[in-house]
């Protein structure tokens, strides 16, 4: 199938970019979506012209690396799904593809499609962890967690960190990225001990990144390809909450 | 080769096997915690190994650098490590025990290992799983809350914990959370996407190394008092493979032209469950995860190009191959044994779906057993992802899978303290060669990351530290301004050739020459065929390769060029350790050393030795060295899982 795409393109941070268009030929519907790109990149790379930038590693689904909003929809139309695991045959011939990265004020644009989502990782470094040194633990079936709660760390623990809901939130915000980390830990006794300084310290470092508030539009949750409810923002505000209750 | 090769000494420590990691952590010097500061340590890649041993180094007290190409450290390809990862903790009381985690591994290598290694490796296994539930991995756990165990290949014991199947996700958050903390605590200084492009020896010794910002393409150096690298394996050397887009062999292969030895590069693994190829178009083969063979059942039609569909097949006319050749392992044979038989019956005109390369994983007899809801439980999202790439639901018909090119067992070749034949340079993770032999059994390559990174490198670069005296490294020195100029010249030499070839249209051509005369059946013809065409091959991209762009700022094609032009340079090594080792081992199968049944013919009279390879110069051959492999406490076997 053919396709005409108009893709984002932009130099640097301090350029304005703009909506470019190309073309895409002879596209089977088995590719992937960046296959997809790649041929276009192929094509204008034998051109000598700069390929379109953009971030992707494992194409797995797995690495939360590639990050492109398609026809208005991070990750693109298909649900639960990230652009290197979407696949041509949900596009018709001659289709209109519009390409343009993650838009948010923590994510600033570096080239084209690519944007810089370090803050995501400074939300981390404040306090989503659990502060255990190196050996000195305890056997790992020494303290027993009932399945549901380690089956509902695992959903929140899911989370790729691609900043898909970032992209898609109205206020920009990191809320269920953010909930996701806290809830993780917070469902296990081995993170129960920090919880209530660490959701502090991680909403703390997502206002000052820059990230907005939730107003509940809830366009992260379907825009998440790992299926991360909004019901953790609930429990990420609940232990806030406490947290600053419980504060002597 | 040419002149004499030296013999290589592991320094595995001496007496019983289970008493020489504490009798090397005895003799292991230590260094003051107060002077621990004083050191610069430099760790390259942050997957299980790097961002393990980043973390644990921090939290010491060393100054630790850790760079990665990624846009994240949480993205290392580790991630994307699917089944789980192995202990001797025996929770199932099904007969485990150290000795049986090490002996499963030794032979499922087919013995070409270290004795000491890989009961080391055994011995850590459990207090890697404490870690990791310390740090708060949700692995899988029964109602009772106890944690739950899986089987791997190779195994009759079901030692493999798990977290669905993102096992690898979950244990590098552990480890990023991990090094996080040391990132706050200031004890760890992050460069995300920065390529390391050369490794800088001062007085024959590691000192740096020389990195490209791939944001503003700044070339500079970083001066320390030792290198780890933790940059993976070199699989991509086949185009197709499992490994991310970005995998790469630059960080080894430039150590290596730097005079680390790299160890038995011929020892690839080729994964017996992937998804099979749809066309020239592709640019990675995806993995399902060999957990899979717990319950799925590997067949194809007994008689030849049989087009019907898998359900009009009656069961008398399927063929459960691996069951039907071992019949004690069945499914879960190990990962050579597999892909080697899937290829077989392949070869015989039995397979299955386009082209005739794939053949059936099976789930229906476990749906029938089980029921649907518990098969998705366990493999959801495994199911979920086939889909989305075929558009078959394998509920209800079989998975298509093939072989594909999947981790290296080769690497750099690292003594029993993890480093190389460079002073101060260590190597960790699948970027080493020391643990898996011939063929790796699954389950075990995080195990050996993380072994590695949080709990071996602590001890021993330790012992290397106490030697030296801290800071004397400058990056002002000659050799440090010596290596930008010659990264710089060969960043702008990939520039100015303007051809007409992509780096990936060479990147697919290589591939193809590996992946048919290097791959899964070697030959001496086949070898020296690819000993012929990537010579070829490599002269013409240096005079037709097309790299649009510059080097100042941010350019995909050129970091893309610059790991294809180190490809283009292994894959010849790689034929060349292949050439040279006249058996067939592990994932290693020569075609002339074959028994009669068509099992790998070992040869342990001559053969029983890591091949380590010295660069020999700039199109000269490399020279070999050996270190001979001792068994003092297994007995060379022939490896059978019938």
């Amino acid at each position: 199938m053919d396709l005409f795409l108009y893709v984002w393109r932009q130099s640097g941070p301090e350029d304005k970019g703009s909506l470019e268009q190309y073309q895409a030929r002879d596209i089977s519907p088995d590719m992937s979506f960046l296959e997809m790109l790649d041929e276009v990149n192929e094509e204008l790379t034998r051109e000598g012209r700069e390929p379109i930038a953009f971030d992707h590693d494992c194409r797995e689904g797995i690495c939360g690396s590639c990050s492109q909003v398609i026809n208005g929809i991070p990750h693109g139309p298909q649900e639960k799904t990230t652009v290197c695991q979407l696949h041509m045959r949900h596009f018709r011939d001659g289709d209109t593809i519009y390409i343009e990265p993650w838009r948010a004020r923590a994510f600033p644009v570096i080239k084209d499609l690519i944007v810089d989502r370090s803050s995501l990782d400074r939300i981390i470094q404040a306090g989503g962890y659990v502060s255990v040194h190196t050996g000195g633990v305890p056997d790992a079936n020494a303290v027993l967690i009932p399945k549901t709660d380690a089956e509902k760390a695992m959903d929140a623990a899911e989370c790729i960190g691609c900043g898909a809901c970032v992209a898609a939130c109205p206020n920009g915000s990191a809320m269920l990225f953010t909930a996701a980390k806290v809830t993780h830990l917070a469902m296990l006794p081995q993170g129960r001990v920090e919880a209530a300084r660490r959701v502090c310290v991680m909403t703390e470092a997502m206002l000052r990144e820059g990230f907005g508030n939730c107003s509940n539009h809830y366009e992260c949750q379907s825009v998440c390809p790992k299926g991360i409810k909004v019901s953790f923002i609930a429990k990420l505000n609940r232990e806030y909450l406490k947290s600053v209750a419980d504060k002597p | 080769m040419s002149g004499a090769y030296k013999i290589l000494d592991g320094k595995c420590p001496s007496g019983p096997l289970s008493e020489k990691w504490d009798r090397r952590r005895q003799e292991l010097k230590l260094v003051n915690p107060a002077n621990k500061r004083k050191y610069r340590v430099i760790v390259v890649g942050t997957g299980l190994a790097g961002a393990s041993a980043a973390a644990t180094l921090g939290e010491l007290g060393y100054q630790v650098h850790a760079f990665c190409f990624q846009d994240s450290p949480r993205r290392g390809h580790s991630i994307a490590a699917q089944g789980g990862i192995n202990a001797a903790k025996n929770y199932p009381n099904d007969g485990d025990s150290i000795y049986r985690l090490f002996y499963d591994t030794i032979k499922g290598g087919d013995f070409r290992a270290r004795e000491a290694n890989i009961y080391r490796l055994a011995t850590i296994s459990s207090s890697i799983i404490d870690q990791c539930v310390a740090q708060g991995v949700p692995f899988a756990r029964d109602y009772a809350g106890y944690l739950d165990n899986r089987s791997f290949g190779g195994a009759q014991v079901s030692r493999t914990f798990y977290a669905r199947g993102q096992t690898g996700q979950q244990l590098l958050l552990g480890a990023f959370a991990a090094l996080s903390r040391q990132v706050k605590a200031g004890s760890v200084r992050l460069y995300p996407r920065t390529e390391m492009l050369d490794l800088v020896l001062i007085g024959g010794e590691a000192k740096g190394i020389t990195v490209r910002d791939l944001v503003t393409g700044e070339i500079r150096s970083h001066a320390a008092d030792a290198v780890c690298l933790c940059t993976g394996g070199y699989m991509n050397v086949f185009y197709l493979s499992t490994n991310a887009m970005g995998s790469n062999v630059t960080a080894t292969f430039r150590a290596y032209k730097k005079g680390a030895f790299f160890a038995n590069p011929c020892f690839t693994q080729i994964h017996p469950t992937c998804i099979p190829v749809t066309g020239d178009h592709q640019s990675k083969l995806t993995l399902m995860s060999e957990s899979l063979r717990n319950d799925g059942r590997v067949w194809v039609p007994k008689k030849k190009d049989d087009q019907r569909k898998p359900h009009e097949i009656p069961e008398d006319e399927r063929d459960y191959y691996l069951e039907r050749k071992y019949p004690s392992f069945g499914n879960l044979a190990p990962r050579d044994i597999a892909s080697r038989a899937a290829k077989e019956v392949c070869d015989e005109g039995r397979g299955v779906g386009p082209g005739g390369r794939g053949v059936y994983l099976d789930f229906g007899d476990a749906i029938q057993r089980f029921g649907r809801e518990k098969i998705a439980e366990r493999y959801g999202n495994l199911f979920d992802m086939y889909e989305q790439i075929t558009a078959e639901n394998a509920y209800e018909r079989p998975m298509r899978i093939y072989p594909a090119p999947h981790y290296a067992m080769g690497g750099l070749w690292v003594d029993y303290n993890l480093q190389s034949s460079i002073p101060g340079l260590f190597v960790l993770g699948e970027a080493n060669f020391s643990d898996h032999g011939g063929n790796r059994l699954g389950a075990s390559a995080l195990m050996q990351g993380l072994a590695d990174g949080y709990f071996i490198i602590s001890y021993t670069i330790a012992d290397y530290l106490a030697g030296i005296r801290p800071g004397t490294a400058d990056d002002q020195h000659p050799d440090f301004r010596r290596s930008r100029e010659d990264v710089a010249a060969v960043t702008n030499r990939l520039l100015s050739i303007k051809g007409r070839k992509t780096a990936n249209d060479f990147h697919r051509q290589l591939g193809r020459i590996m992946w048919e005369d290097v791959g899964m059946a070697r030959s001496k013809e086949s070898l020296n065929r690819a000993l012929k065409l990537i010579p070829e091959l490599r002269a013409e991209f240096w005079g037709n390769l097309r790299v649009p762009g510059s080097g100042a700022g941010l350019n995909q094609e050129l970091e893309k060029a610059g790991r294809v032009a180190d490809f283009l340079e292994f894959g010849e090594l790689m034929a060349f350790d292949a050439l040279h080792r006249e058996e067939s081992c592990g994932g290693h199968f020569r075609v002339e050393h074959q028994m009669p049944d068509g099992e790998a013919k070992r040869d342990d009279g001559n053969f029983c030795y890591v091949a380590a390879w010295e660069f020999g110069g700039p199109e000269k051959n490399p020279q070999l060295h050996k270190e001979p492999l001792i068994f003092e406490n297994v007995q060379l076997a022939t490896r059978s899982y019938k």
